[in-house]
């Protein structure tokens, strides 16, 4: 049996998502996030197992939808996961050099978890910040109009 | 110039709250549709000529007549997943005006008859998130949704559905394959999600800009949204401007209005000392145009379509002469490879080939003849797949080598870029 599970809480959560839509297979990535929010930032495999239970919707269709989209971390991520955009207008303004950059100052490589844990850098696609570029994510949360020099300084300040 | 028909209040923090948004007028042009004929307003919104914003431009009053009266549920659908490269304005849309949308969207369900609406958002847009879904609590504390809203007797019952990043989400029948709980994958049409969409009963998918033209128009009338904008393309539309102009950002200017005064007016123009190179009008899918043809474009569907180009989202990538071209269109190709859901043969290849073929020329290794295979595998990517992703890669492809292949052969030919020098080597 795996040793994940979900807090109390995030069981209510789950039982009220099951609810909430016309159907029940709605609730499969609302789960997910919940799921990767309890476990570190990823949805392992022992997981995806016991959400299936939880929810009684097949393992094949959880994975399904875990595979699909680009939000569900299928492994182990950074305490704060700094995701550069590089399309278009980005790269035009520079991301790229950026993400290089950002890379350098950590010591990690892209999409690798840095030693210690505390961070993942990633290349990702348009997040819809295109008049503020360049930009990055981490976590939930949009840096804007960034400049080497403010893109390091709160890297920096990454506890 | 700018006109700001929903736009005006952005700029005030307190247009947010349903308080702040209600001393601005918000939700009279609700009250005023509740008394009306659900009927009357489809005739209001087809005779205002307003077309979807999202991308695709095809005419609103018309999507919404398609429903078939068959005495099925009917689903409204918001479609808040931007994600076409260089668009940003559904989000401004949000954050700033998230109950304009909310009452676009009321009044849009009494419309067409619709008891139940998501608002679907993609999944990175946190603050949207959280903003739409406060300003939903707001308006069921205030009796603007739910039951027997506003004494009207019309229920209505509204909800956030988070995307999870995935491009073709924003593709109407991928986005219905999402939230039924699946692969975001589009699905064949006909039957088209009017006949049956979400969970095969009827719906209709709209965009955030569209949704909320509906207040303007019920409001003021189909002939006022009509004095805006030219005969074929109505209104106004909010253009996300961005790339090398010294004032990026949204503005709403009247469909029609010159591409080069929006760049230079609005945006104040390339930054001093650079010249203009290229402008992609409506999004990473549309065909690039060349400085030259910039100075005839108008932003409208038609004039852009007469240049062989599209107003799509209407999100402007504007280009000056420091950009390699090759090395942009390495950065579209990856995004289409990296995005296509993979259902259909075509699109899963063409997109994976295109990305190898432009990347081999960006690392200094490409063949002159590779350039017309970047031409030749777009052509068997057109119209050969279940949704329109396939062309989205294929077309600013073929733009790119048709009208910038001098700079395609001197990469080749060299291995380096006439504009930047050095190969590049990553991606």
């Amino acid at each position: 049996m795996s040793g994940f599970q979900l807090s109390a809480e995030g069981v209510e959560f789950v039982k009220s998502e099951l609810k909430r839509y016309e159907t029940r297979l709605s609730a499969v990535i609302p789960c997910l996030y919940r799921v990767q929010k309890e476990n570190q930032g990823w949805v392992s495999p022992e997981s995806v197992s016991y959400l299936s239970q939880l929810m009684d919707i097949p393992e094949a269709h959880i994975n399904e939808v875990l595979s699909f989209y680009t939000m569900f971390n299928r492994e182990p991520v950074g305490r704060h996961h700094v995701q550069v955009c590089c399309n278009i207008s980005c790269a035009m303004n520079g991301a790229r050099e950026l993400t290089e950059k950002i890379c350098k100052e950590l010591d990690v490589k892209e999409g690798e978890v840095s030693k210690d844990g505390k961070v993942t850098v990633t290349r990702v696609e348009c997040l819809g910040s295109c008049g503020t570029a360049p930009m990055m994510q981490i976590n939930d949360r949009y840096y804007e109009n960034l400049t080497s020099d403010s893109a390091l300084k709160i890297i920096r300040e990454l506890k | 110039m700018e006109i700001k028909l929903l736009t005006e209040h952005y700029d005030k923090p307190e247009y947010r709250s349903l308080e702040g948004y209600k001393k601005h007028n918000g939700y009279k042009v609700l009250a005023k549709a509740l008394k009306m004929e659900p009927k009357a307003i489809v005739e209001e919104v087809k005779a205002s000529g307003l077309r979807g914003r999202g991308g695709a431009g095809f005419p609103t009053g018309v999507k919404w007549g398609f429903l078939p009266n068959n005495g099925e549920p009917r689903y409204l659908l918001c479609n808040a997943d931007e994600g076409e490269p260089g668009t940003f304005k559904d989000r401004l849309m949000m954050e700033r005006a998230p109950h304009q949308l909310i009452e676009g969207m009321i009044i849009s369900a009494f419309a067409i008859g619709s008891q139940k609406s998501y608002i679907y958002i993609r999944g990175e847009y946190d603050d949207s998130i959280r903003i739409v879904s406060q300003a939903l609590k707001e308006a069921y504390a205030e009796g603007l949704l739910g039951k027997n809203i506003l004494g009207s007797g019309f229920d209505h019952d509204m909800d956030v559905y988070v995307g999870a990043g995935a491009y073709i989400c924003g593709e109407e029948t991928g986005m219905i394959s999402s939230l039924e709980g699946k692969k975001g994958q589009p699905k064949l049409k006909p039957p088209f999600p009017a006949v049956k969409g979400y969970l095969g009963k009827p719906t209709i998918v709209n965009n955030v800009e569209t949704l909320a033209a509906v207040i303007p128009i019920v409001d003021k009338g189909a002939q006022a949204y009509r004095q805006h904008g030219t005969e074929k393309s109505a209104g106004t539309k909010l253009f996300s401007v961005s790339g090398n102009v010294q004032r990026p950002g949204t503005y709403e200017v009247a469909l029609g209005y010159p591409l080069m005064d929006l760049i230079n007016n609005e945006c104040g123009g390339v930054k001093p000392g650079r010249k203009l190179k290229a402008v992609i009008p409506g999004g990473s899918s549309a065909p690039v145009l060349t400085a030259e043809e910039c100075a005839r474009a108008n932003m409208d569907y038609e004039s852009l379509a007469q240049l062989g180009s599209m107003l799509g989202s209407g999100a402007v990538i504007v280009i000056d002469d420091s950009n390699c071209m090759v090395d942009l269109l390495g950065v579209i190709m990856h995004f289409y490879h990296h995005e296509s859901c993979g259902q259909c043969t075509p699109c899963r290849e063409g997109t994976g080939w295109l990305n190898k073929i432009v990347h081999s020329i960006v690392s200094g290794h490409g063949r002159l003849q590779d350039i017309d295979l970047i031409v030749r595998v777009s052509e068997h990517m057109m119209g050969r797949t279940i949704c329109a992703l396939s062309d989205a890669a294929a077309l600013p492809a073929i733009s790119f080598v048709k009208k910038f292949r001098e700079e395609f052969e001197f990469y080749v030919r060299e291995g380096r870029s006439k504009v930047k020098g050095a190969a590049h080597v990553e991606m």
